[in-house]
């Protein structure tokens, strides 16, 4: 099973290229949702492409190297990938595959909080910002207070 | 010198040690993280002894590392897949294409392994990590290869008193406390792996 792509607004078929998102996740259901709600939220126009990577290859909680890769392809427009990480092994599971180069080129680990950041990052990357403003954005994140 | 077939015999017998200490490795991951060391590693190398049996017998030793290593990452689902993963693989690109190494080059190819998995999980010695076994590991390899194996087992034994800084057992604090790290552990075993297929290979 490969990442789903996330809406009819995916593919924007004028304009220059969008940043890609991906979601990993150690749930398929926590990546999936965190997606369908980003893409919610940057709704009104064209959206950035986004896809969900939850979960192990068998369907338990993990990280599969193999649905962040085709995650990763699925949402490349050749304008940067942005990949958004929850816990250990997700995170780590993305740097390695950083470190060794089997990213689409322009790939990078956005350092931000995993649900505020997705929209961050996909409403920014809707805009048609470059790569380093999606990350930018995603990481603000962080700096909105709740108490 | 060492042939593509001593990293074959170590990968091996990894292989083998992980099977035989699944349990107590998922037993020593229960109190201070999610109870599937074991499992995980058990899966992970499971995939390594078929990958390497269905890999051609000529591949030089850097790329028997780089295959285990890869089939690592893809396999294990835990944060243990990327970080033994890019331990292997790092050391396998550092002992690059030649059909055999010297021992001085699989300590300086094992060091830089090291220093890449410190590089990914950003811990340092004494967090409770698999860096408590494989530093004093490999800095004993310089005297031989069982005293590598000896220090990385006294190095996972000396995690007990530390108070976890990385990973799901931080959350833990205080209590992390008591417990010895699965993940230095199962560093260990490798390391303990490695001695025993060099004493093998000493005495033929």
């Amino acid at each position: 099973m490969t990442a789903e792509r996330q809406g009819p607004g995916s593919a924007p078929d004028a304009g220059p290229a969008l940043v890609g998102i991906v979601l990993v996740s150690h749930s398929a259901r926590v990546a999936e949702a965190v997606a369908e709600l980003a893409h919610e939220l940057a709704a009104g126009g064209p959206v950035a492409p986004v896809a969900a990577a939850g979960g192990t290859a068998l369907g338990g909680l993990g990280t599969s190297t193999e649905r962040i890769v085709a995650a990763a392809r699925e949402v490349d427009r050749g304008a940067g990938v942005g990949l958004l990480a929850d816990l250990g092994s997700s995170v780590l599971t993305v740097k390695a595959l950083l470190m060794e180069d089997e990213l689409p080129p322009g790939s990078a680990l956005l350092d931000a909080p995993f649900v505020e950041g997705a929209v961050a990052a996909v409403v920014t990357a809707s805009t048609g910002a470059p790569l380093a403003a999606v990350a930018a954005a995603a990481a603000d994140a962080y700096t909105y207070r709740k108490a | 010198m060492r042939d593509a077939e001593f990293f074959r015999r170590w990968m091996a017998a990894a292989a083998t040690a992980v099977e035989r200490e699944a349990d107590r490795l998922t037993e020593l991951d229960s109190p201070i993280g999610d109870a599937d060391h074991g499992s995980n590693l058990l899966r992970g190398f499971t995939a390594v002894r078929a990958a390497l049996e269905a890999e051609p017998t000529d591949a030089a030793p850097g790329a028997v590392l780089q295959l285990a290593g890869r089939t690592l990452i893809s396999t294990v689902g835990g944060a243990s897949g990327p970080l033994y993963g890019t331990l292997l693989r790092r050391t396998g690109k550092a002992l690059g294409e030649s059909p055999e190494v010297s021992d001085e080059e699989l300590r300086a190819a094992l060091s830089e392994g090291v220093g890449a998995v410190a590089q990914l999980g950003g811990a340092a010695p004494g967090d409770k990590t698999m860096l408590d076994a494989l530093l004093p590991g490999v800095a004993a390899l310089a005297t031989s290869y069982r005293a590598a194996g000896v220090a990385a087992e006294n190095g996972a034994l000396a995690t007990v008193p530390m108070r976890a800084r990385k990973g799901r057992a931080s959350y833990l604090g205080e209590r992390s406390v008591g417990h010895q790290d699965p993940g230095a552990t199962s560093s260990a075993l490798l390391l303990g792996a490695l001695a025993d297929v060099a004493e093998q290979a000493g005495a033929r």
